[in-house]
């Protein structure tokens, strides 16, 4: 096991580099450049800004200087927002989007699993209707939609939770966020987790632990979920790694210092450094997360195993 | 017994701690805006945002009143000589920074040495260009040290001017003259703008920053005019997404919010009555031709379109009357200059149809051969609804006309590098109360010049201005570029004028709309 985990670690190494040698060519393709803006510059100003952020030199230099940085834990200034490196806003704006992105992954993997099994318990009949009917419609109804309606609801209306903010982030700023956040992602696992279970629950280990006289619960829980685990497990992964990185949507509506604004942010900003920093935290997570599911692949699943 | 008694006194302990807070709860004033500043470095900002936190935390040697007139700031007087290029100004003997040290002038030598400094790359060095050596300084030419600017003593600050400057003292409210803690920015180079590090001679100091969530400052004891300040803290609250600043709003989540989402305006206006406040900016939306260019260097050819361009529609219509037809490039606001209007803008629009019409026959452009222009803009609902609708406008007049929308720094980067274009969207909010600020953009070679518009008599009334001591004769004849550059040439189309857009709580006094936008906290009170 170890073993495979470190050979993972070591493949990802060229599979790092490689994403990083293409964001950055494709970055310097696209037209304009961080200091181009509607009050245009001095053309000497311009030319000193250039200088001091090292754009002055030939693109292969500014490459091999930025691996070597990173390579140092330097992500490197931001160019947008020079009061900050991009380290620090990177770090501020990871502590609040993973907070709010593992919170809202656990909440849809818990009743989006429950509502799952209750559906596959009554196939056909009302209550798997319902759930059909909630998941279909959580997963369609866009995420600018369901926020502005939220704070329309719950805090100009209800004044239960404030409309946006966060300055330290209590409960009552969270909920919002991550019921738009969660609703989604609870959607798809209740549709998974009720395929699945339907699927495990026809399983011929199933029918033999029925004939064996084991209880229903006994029979559902430990046997029947652990396979049917194994979708929700596939999509889990990369689900936390696009919910921990943010979301530019719930991030712009309910006013979050997280870190999914940046990713278009930066960008729009021709803000290099930034732009990269996000990059390099947007694949370090995937590539973890897959790992982790493919470990408990090893856990859930007998048949599977890495030595 | 015990019991009792320890109940009393603690019933009485809360009751005095109520008292006591309620008698000195602090009055916190939450200031929505649409972004965060790009830098709290004064010298090295270049967005609008940044401005008023800027002005709360420094003061510059002039400062700003309630209206935005010019008042004395970390200068108390000042004397100009007789030929208007030598400023001498003593600073206040109760100016301190906020860690108690005195606001010397040595500050402001090292400050100003600093943003000319071509290895700070300020963007707003431009702001010192009329001080001696500052542009050459910017450019590498000459060191900082050589740049027209003495400590006479602690307390005593000269400035030479290459000419009289008349705006001179209007640019010393900006905060790329502000001066920072020599002393400070030496001790921590890299991070003199971090909560704790920072130290300010403003009305408040730097207590949080955290990007995308808050600014908060609170009140600076050692303010000169402290006693005077009534705000105890100030939130600067970021919210991109002004439709759920709305909200924030009506929740009273913010007191106040400087960019209404115009596109609700009607609404807005129904629902908060006076709460909205819309006022005259000093600010421009033009489009530019590529004077360059065939068959855009005929000068006839743009005045024709300019002319066919319905104004009125635009600024009702696509802007909710939150901008204003423009017929001049300098918006109306600026004390003692009378600019001159583009001649058709007494002409009713259909007239105008006509007169447009008749041009263009002139020229040879025919249903069979029609003119075909492309319309350049940068990404955004209300600069393409502008374009459409002059695209539905032209129509008429047989112009074929595409749009092409590109994102903000390709449209920029396209129009700086002097690109292939036919007539783009640009935008132009002054700096200083100046005609100069705007008419510089038509002057031969600047940056900002995308038409790439040529004029000798144009550059040479600019530059006849820049010498000119008299203030009355420098308007003139600042009046009389703008009459060749844009009424005759047109070397920008102006359409609009820009107006500022505030929602502004009834508990908020102090608050005066004025044409620079400039709201400094210091003035204000909350109910």
């Amino acid at each position: 096991m170890l073993r495979y985990v470190l050979q993972r670690f070591l493949t990802a190494i060229p599979t790092l580099f490689i994403i990083l040698a293409l964001s950055f060519l494709l970055m310097r393709i696209a037209p304009g450049g961080p200091f181009n803006q509607e009050k245009g510059l001095n053309p000497i100003i311009k030319a000193n800004l250039e200088k001091l952020y090292r754009l002055d030199q030939p693109i292969w230099n500014q490459f091999t200087d930025y691996v070597w940085n990173l390579l140092h834990g330097d992500f490197g200034p931001s160019y947008n927002l020079p009061d900050f490196t991009v380290a620090e806003i990177l770090s501020n704006g990871l502590k609040v989007s993973i907070l709010l992105g593992l919170v809202a992954l656990t909440c849809a993997l818990v009743f989006g699993g429950i509502l799952g099994i209750i559906a596959a318990l009554n196939q056909n009949r009302s209550a798997d209707y319902a759930v059909v009917a909630t998941a279909t419609a959580g997963s369609t109804i866009p995420t600018f939609v369901i926020a502005p309606l939220f704070q329309l609801i719950f805090a100009l209306g209800l004044k239960w939770f404030p409309v946006g903010g966060w300055t330290g982030g209590g409960w009552k700023v969270m909920v919002g966020p991550v019921i738009v956040l969660m609703l989604p992602q609870l959607a798809i696992v209740a549709r998974l987790m009720r395929g699945a279970m339907i699927e495990s629950l026809r399983a011929h280990h199933i029918r033999t632990a029925r004939a064996m006289g084991l209880s229903d619960f006994s029979i559902i829980v430990r046997h029947a979920l652990r396979s049917a685990l194994l979708p929700i497990v596939s999509y889990a992964g990369p689900a936390a790694a696009a919910l921990v990185t943010g979301s530019i949507i719930v991030e712009t509506i309910f006013a979050i210092p997280g870190i999914g604004r940046y990713f278009v942010d930066a960008a729009l900003n021709r803000d290099y450094t930034l732009v990269m920093g996000t990059v390099v935290v947007i694949a370090v997570f995937t590539i973890v997360f897959n790992l982790i599911v493919d470990l408990l692949y090893a856990v859930l699943d007998p048949r599977v195993r890495y030595d | 017994m015990f019991q009792a008694t320890m109940k009393k006194f603690l019933a009485g302990a809360a009751i005095c701690a109520l008292m006591s807070t309620a008698a000195f709860a602090e009055v916190v004033l939450q200031r929505g805006s649409a972004a965060d500043p790009e830098s709290l470095d004064p010298h090295k900002t270049s967005t609008t945002y940044e401005a008023d936190i800027l002005r709360d935390l420094f003061t510059g040697l002039m400062a700003q009143d309630i209206d935005a007139k010019v008042i004395p700031g970390a200068a108390e007087s000042y004397v100009m000589s007789p030929d208007g290029k030598t400023y001498t100004f003593k600073l206040r003997a109760d100016g301190k920074w906020s860690d108690g040290s005195p606001v010397t002038a040595q500050d402001f030598v090292f400050s100003w040495q600093r943003v000319v400094n071509s290895e700070t790359a300020s963007e707003y060095a431009y702001m010192l260009a009329p001080v001696v050596n500052a542009e050459d300084i910017t450019a590498k030419k000459m060191k900082p040290e050589e740049l027209g600017v003495k400590a006479i003593d602690n307390l005593t600050f000269e400035v030479q001017l290459r000419a009289p400057t008349p705006y001179f003292l209007e640019m010393l409210t900006h905060q790329a003259t502000y001066a920072v803690s020599k002393a400070n920015v030496e001790a921590n180079p890299k991070d003199f703008t971090k909560p704790g590090k920072m130290i300010s001679n403003g009305a408040y100091i730097l207590a949080e920053f955290v990007p995308n969530d808050h600014i908060k400052l609170v009140k600076n004891a050692q303010f000169f005019d402290a006693a005077n300040v009534k705000i105890d803290a100030v939130n600067y609250i970021p919210n991109e997404d002004r439709s759920a600043a709305m909200k924030r709003f009506e929740a009273g989540e913010l007191d106040m919010y400087g960019d209404l989402p115009t596109e609700q305006l009607a609404d807005l206006r129904a629902k908060f009555g006076d709460q909205i406040k819309i006022g005259p900016y000093l600010g421009t939306y033009y489009y530019a031709f590529k004077t360059t260019k065939k068959p855009w260097d005929n000068v006839k050819l743009r005045q024709a379109i300019s002319m066919a361009v319905d104004r009125d529609y635009l600024a009702e219509k696509v802007w909710g009357n939150s901008m204003i037809p423009s017929y001049s490039f300098v918006p109306p606001g600026v004390a003692g200059y009378e600019g001159p209007k583009l001649e058709y803008a007494g002409m009713s629009q259909l007239d105008r149809e006509d007169a447009a019409k008749k041009v263009l026959t002139e020229l040879g452009y025919t249903p069979e051969k029609p003119l075909k222009m492309e319309i350049r803009f940068n990404t955004s609902e209300n600069h393409k609804n502008v374009a459409i609708a002059i695209q539905s406008q032209l129509k008429p007049l047989g112009i074929e006309v595409t749009l092409l929308n590109t994102d903000t720094k390709t449209h920029y980067g396209l129009l700086e590098q002097h690109g292939d274009f036919d007539i783009a969207r640009a935008a132009w909010i002054a700096d200083y109360k100046d005609p100069e600020n705007f008419l510089a953009l038509c002057k031969t070679g600047t940056g900002n010049n995308y038409a790439e518009y040529s004029n000798k008599d144009y550059d040479a009334l600019l530059a006849k201005a820049a010498a000119e001591a008299d203030p009355t004769a420098r308007m003139k004849d600042l009046s009389d570029a703008e009459a060749i550059g844009v009424t005759r040439d047109a070397c920008v189309v102006p359409l609009l004028y820009y107006s500022s857009h505030n929602i502004i709580s009834p508990k908020v006094k102090g608050w005066n709309m004025n044409v620079m936008d400039s709201h400094p906290t210091r003035w204000m009170s909350k109910e």
